[in-house]
C-alpha cells in the first residue's frame, strides 16, 4: 500500500518536472521580444539589449530553467513585465479560485444532469426516451459554447433578469452572492460538458446492464432503480471518471470563452491577456500551475480506480 | 534433479518432436514468478497422438505454446526431428515453426474477422514460400477446404462471422494444413463446440492425421475426448507431469491419485469415488507451488515423504509411467 | 414427493425481432413440474434452453423487440400477467435462478455478503445483523469454508467453484419453491463440476424444491434428474423419465446426440457417430421437421409436415416425442437393445 503510494508520488514528481520544463521551453520560444513588450516600440537596439540582460534573458536556456524552477519551488514565480509589475504568484492566486470554482461547479451541474439522463436513457434502450435524449445531446453538442452562453445571458440575465451578468463576487466576501453570480457561467460550462458525459455514461451503462450480474440482481427481485444505482452505476463509471479528470484540468485553463462572455477575472483571461502583452513570467507561472493541477487531478483519478473496481486493488497490492 | 524425470522418453525410436526438461516461468514483479511449466519432458513419434490432460491453469496451453516457441521456454530444449528449436534466430525459427501448427480453443477469435475464408486459408502459403501459379494455389486451397469437410464454393467468400463455430474450426484446421506441417498442436480444439459438432471435428482430426501423415499433440480437459483421440496420455498438474499412460488403459489402470481424481470428477462417472475434501481444496498458487509433490495439498494419499521428496516418473507397468510415491496399483 | 404442481408452462413462444428477421427462440413449449421434482433440459447451444429458462422466470418480458406468448404459472401465479411489483415478489420468494458463469453473475464491485444480505433485507425485512447471520448460515450450507470471513471478500478473491456456491446461496436465500439452474457448471473447472451438481441435487432434495437443470452436457443431467426434456431449434423433441431417454431414445436427434459423445469405455480412435451438419438458422428454420436436414431417417413427409409432440410411451411413465417416425422402443426392438443399454450404462 505505502509502497505503491511512494511509487505513485515519484511518478508524479517526474511528470511535474517534465511538465514544468515543457512549459518553460514553450513560453521561451513564444514569438515576440519581451524587451519590446516592456519598453514599447521605438527604442534603440542597445536599450533593448540592456533590458534583455536586466530580464535575465541572456544566459543559456537550461541555466535559466534551473533558476526559474528553483525560485518556483520557493514560491517565487517572478514579477510581471507589464506595469504595474505585479507579483506573478499574487495575480495567479487571485485568478485561480474563479476558474476552479467555475470548473467545479460547472462539472457538478453537468454530472447532476448527466447521471439521471444517462440512467433513464440506458434503461429504455432503443425506446423513445433514449432516442429523444440522444438527439437532444447531439443538438447541444453541435451548438458552439459561446452561443449557448449568449443564449443563457439573453434569456436569464437580460430577458428574465433572474441572474446578473458581468460581475464577480468573491466567495470570501459573500458566499451566497458568489454562488448566485457563478450560476449562469457554470451552467454554460455544464452544457458544454453535459452531452459528452451523458453519452459516455449511457453507453457504459448499457454494457453493464447486459451483464449477467444485473440479470441476477433482477432475478433476486431487486427494484429497477436500486439496481441502476447500486449495481450498475459504479462498474459503469470508469470512462466518466476519466473524462471528468480530463475536463476539470482542461476547464481550469480554458474557460476563456465563458470568462469573456461573463467578464470574469479567471485564469483563462489572465493567460490570454498576458500572452498578448508578451508578459512571459506571468504566462509561465499561470501555465505551470494549471499543468500541475491537471497532473495532480489525474493522479487522483488513477487512484480512484481502486475504489471503483476492487479487482485492480489486488493487482497492485 | 527437480525435473519430473525422463523415464518415459523414447529416443531410440527417432521421435518427430522431443521436449527436454522444459521450464516456462512468467515474472510477475517483485521477484515473484508464475511457475507455469516446470521441467516438462515429452516426445512424439511419427503418426502418434499425445493427449495432454489436466484442469484449468495447470499449464497445458503454456506448454503447447512454448513448444511452438511462442514465447520460447525459459529453459529446456525443444527438438523437431534433428533440429534444435531453442536458440534459433527469428528467421530460421519461423521456417521451422511452420512445420508445427497450432489449433486454438476459440475458433472464431483465432480468425481475422475482416478476411474472407479464401484469404485466411491462402495466406499461409506465402509465408511458407509456395511456388506455383495462381491457379495451382487456388486448386490446393479448394482441395484442402474439401478435405476438412467444407464446400469451397459455399465458404469461399465468407467471413468468419458468417460461419458457425464448427465451420470456423474447420477453417482453422485447413489453414494449418496449408503449411504442410509435421506436427499439429491442438489446444482444446473442441471445448467451445457442441457435442454433435465436437464429434465431427474429432472424426475430422483423426482422418486428417492419417491423410496428411501428421503427429499430434492434443490438449484437453475432458478425459473421454482425450482417450478417444490419443495413443498416449500425459497428465499434467501445476506444470509437472503426473502420469504417462497408453490411452486405452487410462480408465482402468490409472495409478496416479490426480488421474484418479480427474476420472472421478466426470459428472456421469457414477459411483467412482471422489474424495470431497480433495477436490474441494483449491489449486495452489503457481507463484509458490507446494514442496515435494505438487499435488500433495489435495492428495488423499499424501504422507510426509510427499512433502519432503519430489517423486520422479518411473515405469509401473509396461508403457505406463507415474510420478508418485504411493501409486494406486492393484496387484 | 408431494403432488403439488409448482410450475405450469403452456404453449410458450418467445420471439425476438432481429436484423435478420424474427427469431423464435422458444416455439411452443409446454411442461409442468411438481414440488421436489427435477427436470433436465438438454440440447445444443442455440436450441432455446436459456431463453426458455428466462421466460419461465419472467426475466424476458414483452417489449418492442421481444414477444412472449403463452402462459407461465409459478405456484399458481401467472408470471407474465403479473405487475412488475408482483413479479419481483415472486422472484424473491417463489423462484430463483443460478446462472452459467459465476465470474459474470456476481457484481465485481460488491462484497460477497452484500449479494446475499440485500435480498434477505428486501424480501424478508431482516435487519442488518439478522441478515448477516442468515447469510453466513447459507454460505455454510452451500459448503463454503470460513463463511464469516468470506462475507467481506470480493467475488474475484474466490475460486470459480466457490463463486458458484455463492450464487447458489444467493438463489436459495428466500427459500424458493422453484430453482432454475442454467448450465451451472459449464464455466467451471472439471474437478469442481461434479461437486456443484451434487450440491444442487442434495439441496433440491432436502428442501423439496422443484428444479430445472439446464445443460448441454448429457452426463451432467443423467442420474440427477427425474425427467429429461430434449430441445432442438426452440422446440421440445422428446421428454420422458431420465432413464428411459438415455436407455431408449425414441427421437432421432436424441439418439444422435447420445451417439456423438465419446465414451470412456470405448477403445481409443473409435469413430464417433456424429450428427451431420449443424443446427438451423433460427431466423429461417426449415419447414416441416426442423431436424430433417440432419436426420438419417428423414422421409418426404418430414420436410413438409411439422411433427407434433405426441405420447408414444409404452410404459406407465409418459414418454413424448415429436417425430413422424420415432425409433422403436428398446424392449420391443429386439436386436437394437444391447448397444443402447451399454450406452446408457456409460452415460448415467
Ligand atoms: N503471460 C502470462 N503471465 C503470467 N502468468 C501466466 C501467463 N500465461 C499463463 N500464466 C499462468 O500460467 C499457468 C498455466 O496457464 P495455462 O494457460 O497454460 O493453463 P491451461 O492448463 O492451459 O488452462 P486452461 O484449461 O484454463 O486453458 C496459470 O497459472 C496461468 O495463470
Ligand atoms: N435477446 C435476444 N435477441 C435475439 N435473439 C436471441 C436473444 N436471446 C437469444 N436469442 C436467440 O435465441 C436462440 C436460443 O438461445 P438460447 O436460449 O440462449 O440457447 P441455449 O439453448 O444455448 O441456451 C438462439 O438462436 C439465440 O441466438
Ligand atoms: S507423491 Fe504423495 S502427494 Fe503426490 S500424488 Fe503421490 S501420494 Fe499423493
Ligand atoms: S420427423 Fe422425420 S426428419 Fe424429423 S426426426 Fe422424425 S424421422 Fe427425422
Ligand atoms: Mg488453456
Ligand atoms: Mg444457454
Amino acid at each position: 500500500m505505502s509502497r505503491r503510494l511512494v511509487l505513485r508520488l515519484g511518478e508524479l514528481v517526474a511528470v511535474l518536472l517534465l511538465v514544468s520544463f515543457g512549459v518553460f521551453m514553450m513560453v521561451s520560444l513564444m514569438p515576440g521580444d519581451p524587451a519590446v513588450a516592456v519598453l514599447g516600440e521605438g527604442h534603440t537596439a542597445e536599450e533593448y539589449a540592456a533590458k534583455r540582460t536586466e530580464l535575465g534573458l541572456d544566459g543559456n536556456v537550461f541555466a535559466r530553467y534551473v533558476e526559474w524552477l528553483g525560485n518556483a519551488l520557493t514560491g517565487d514565480l517572478g514579477r510581471s513585465l507589464v506595469p504595474p509589475e505585479n507579483d506573478v504568484v499574487g495575480r495567479v492566486l487571485a485568478a485561480l479560485p474563479v476558474s476552479v470554482e467555475l470548473a467545479t461547479m460547472g462539472l457538478l451541474m453537468a454530472l447532476l444532469l448527466a447521471i439521471p439522463l444517462a440512467m433513464w436513457s440506458a434503461s429504455h434502450e432503443g425506446g423513445l426516451v433514449d432516442r429523444a435524449i440522444g438527439a437532444s445531446m447531439f443538438a447541444i453538442l453541435s451548438v458552439p459554447s459561446f452561443l449557448g452562453g449568449l443564449l443563457l445571458i439573453a434569456i436569464f440575465a437580460n430577458g428574465l433578469g433572474w441572474f446578473p451578468r458581468a460581475q464577480w463576487v468573491r466567495f470570501g466576501d459573500s458566499p451566497l452572492d458568489n454562488l448566485y453570480h457563478a450560476f449562469l457561467p457554470a451552467l454554460t460550462i455544464a452544457l458544454m460538458e453535459l452531452a459528452l458525459f451523458t453519452r459516455v455514461l449511457r453507453n457504459d451503462l448499457l454494457v453493464t446492464l447486459h451483464e449477467d450480474y444485473i440479470l441476477a440482481a433482477r432475478a433476486k427481485g431487486m427494484p429497477p432503480l436500486r439496481i441502476l444505482l447500486r449495481d450498475a452505476l459504479r462498474p459503469s463509471s470508469f470512462s466518466l471518471v476519466t473524462l471528468l479528470g480530463i475536463s476539470l484540468g482542461r476547464l481550469i485553463g480554458s474557460t476563456v470563452i465563458v470568462e469573456y462572455l461573463f467578464a470574469l477575472p479567471g485564469m483563462g483571461s489572465l493567460v490570454i491577456k498576458s500572452a498578448n502583452q508578451g508578459d512571459f513570467p506571468m504566462v509561465q507561472g499561470a501555465v505551470l500551475l494549471i499543468a500541475a493541477i491537471y497532473v495532480v487531478i489525474n493522479a487522483g483519478i488513477d487512484l480512484s480506480y481502486g475504489y471503483l473496481d476492487p479487482r485492480t486493488r489486488r493487482a497492485h497490492a | 534433479m527437480a525435473g519430473s524425470g525422463t523415464a518415459h522418453l523414447r529416443p531410440e525410436q527417432a521421435p518427430v518432436l522431443t521436449v527436454d526438461d522444459m521450464v516456462v516461468e512468467f515474472p510477475v514483479g517483485r521477484g515473484q514468478k508464475v511457475h507455469a511449466v516446470s521441467g516438462l519432458s515429452l516426445d512424439l513419434l511419427a503418426g502418434e497422438t499425445l493427449g495432454i490432460l489436466g484442469e484449468s491453469g495447470c499449464g497445458k496451453s503454456t506448454a503447447g505454446r512454448a513448444v511452438m516457441q511462442l514465447p520460447s521456454p525459459t529453459s529446456g530444449r525443444v527438438r523437431l526431428g534433428e533440429r534444435e528449436l531453442t536458440g534459433l534466430t527469428s528467421r530460421p525459427l519461423r521456417k521451422a515453426r511452420s512445420r508445427m501448427q497450432m489449433i486454438m480453443q476459440d475458433p472464431t477469435s483465432s480468425l481475422n474477422p475482416r478476411r474472407k475464408v479464401k484469404d485466411l486459408v491462402t495466406e499461409g502459403l506465402a509465408i511458407w514460400g509456395f511456388e506455383g501459379t495462381k491457379q495451382e494455389k487456388e486448386e490446393l486451397v479448394r482441395e484442402t477446404l474439401s478435405a476438412v469437410g467444407l464446400d469451397p464454393d459455399v465458404v469461399w467468400d465468407r467471413r468468419p462471422h458468417e460461419l458457425s463455430g464448427g465451420q470456423c474450426q474447420r477453417v482453422c484446421i485447413a489453414r494449418a494444413l496449408m503449411m504442410n506441417p509435421e506436427v499439429l498442436i491442438c489446444d482444446e480444439p473442441v471445448s467451445a463446440l457442441d457435442v454433435s459438432v465436437q464429434a465431427q471435428i474429432l472424426n475430422l482430426l483423426e482422418r486428417t492425421k492419417e491423410r496428411y501423415d501428421l503427429s499430434m499433440v492434443f490438449i484437453a480437459h475432458d478425459v473421454s475426448v482425450v482417450k478417444n483421440i490419443s495413443d498416449r496420455v500425459m497428465v499434467l498438474y501445476l506444470g509437472k507431469t503426473c502420469e504417462v499412460i497408453p490411452s486405452g488403459r487410462i480408465d482402468s489402470d490409472a495409478a496416479h491419485p490426480y488421474t484418479q481424481m480427474l476420472l472421478a470428477s466426470i459428472p456421469g462417472a457414477g459411483d467412482r469415488e471422489l474424495s470431497d475434501s480433495a477436490a474441494a481444496v483449491e489449486l495452489p498458487s503457481p507463484l509458490d507451488p507446494p514442496s515435494g509433490c505438487r499435488f500433495r495439498t489435495r492428495c488423499p494419499l499424501a504422507t510426509e515423504r510427499c512433502a519432503a521428496e519430489e517423486p520422479e516418473l518411473r515405469e509401473v507397468r509396461p508403457g505406463q509411467y507415474v510420478a508418485c510415491h504411493h501409486p494406486i496399483i492393484e496387484e | 414427493m408431494s403432488d403439488q404442481t409448482v410450475l405450469e408452462v403452456e404453449d410458450v413462444r418467445t420471439e425476438f425481432q432481429t436484423a435478420r428477421g424474427v427469431v423464435r427462440a422458444v416455439d411452443g413449449v409446454s411442461l409442468s413440474l411438481r414440488a421436489g421434482e427435477t427436470l433436465g433440459i438438454v440440447g445444443e447451444s442455440g436450441s432455446g434452453k436459456s431463453v426458455l429458462g428466462r421466460t419461465i422466470m419472467g426475466l424476458i418480458t414483452t417489449g418492442h423487440t421481444t414477444q412472449v406468448h403463452g402462459s407461465v404459472r409459478i405456484a399458481g401465479q401467472d408470471v407474465h400477467a403479473s405487475s412488475p411489483k408482483e413479479r419481483r415478489r415472486l422472484w424473491g420468494s417463489e423462484v430463483a435462478m443460478v446462472f452459467q458463469d459465476p465470474m459474470t453473475s456476481l457484481n465485481p464491485v460488491k462484497r460477497v455478503g452484500t449479494h446475499i444480505t440485500e435480498a434477505l433485507r428486501l424480501h424478508l425485512g431482516l435487519d442488518k445483523k439478522a441478515a448477516a447471520e442468515r447469510a453466513i448460515d447459507l454460505l455454510r450450507q452451500v459448503g463454503i469454508p470460513e463463511p464469516a470471513r468470506r462475507m467481506s471478500q470480493f467475488p474475484h478473491e474466490l475460486s470459480g467453484g466457490m463463486r458458484q456456491r455463492v450464487v447458489i446461496a444467493m438463489a436459495l436465500c428466500c427459500d424458493p419453491k422453484l430453482l432454475i439452474a442454467d448450465e451451472p457448471t459449464t464455466a467451471l473447472d472439471v474437478t469442481v463440476q461434479k461437486q456443484i451438481l451434487d450440491l444442487l441435487t442434495s439441496l433440491a432434495e432436502s428442501r423439496q424444491m422443484a428444479t430445472i437443470l439446464i445443460s448441454h452436457d448429457l452426463g451432467a443431467v443423467a442420474g440427477r434428474t427425474d425427467r429429461v426434456q430434449v430441445m432442438y431449434a426452440g422446440r421440445v423433441v422428446e421428454r420422458s423419465a431420465t432413464g428411459e431417454v438415455f436407455e431408449g431414445p425414441r427421437h432421432p436427434y436424441t439418439e444422435g446426440l447420445l451417439a456423438s459423445i465419446p465414451r470412456l469405455s470405448d477403445p481409443p480412435h473409435t469413430t464417433l457417430r456424429a450428427i451431420v451438419g449443424s443446427p438451423p438458422n433460427m431466423a429461417n428454420p426449415p419447414d416441416g421437421c426442423r431436424f430433417a436436414p440432419r436426420c438419417p431417417y428423414v422421409q418426404d413427409r418430414c420436410r413438409t409436415e411439422q411433427p407434433e409432440l405426441l405420447e408414444i410411451g409404452v410404459r406407465r411413465t409418459s414418454h413424448v416425442a415429436a417425430c413422424h417416425y420415432p425409433l422403436p422402443d428398446v424392449d420391443t426392438a429386439g436386436d437394437a437393445a444391447p448397444p443402447r443399454a451399454a450406452l446408457a450404462e456409460e452415460i448415467s
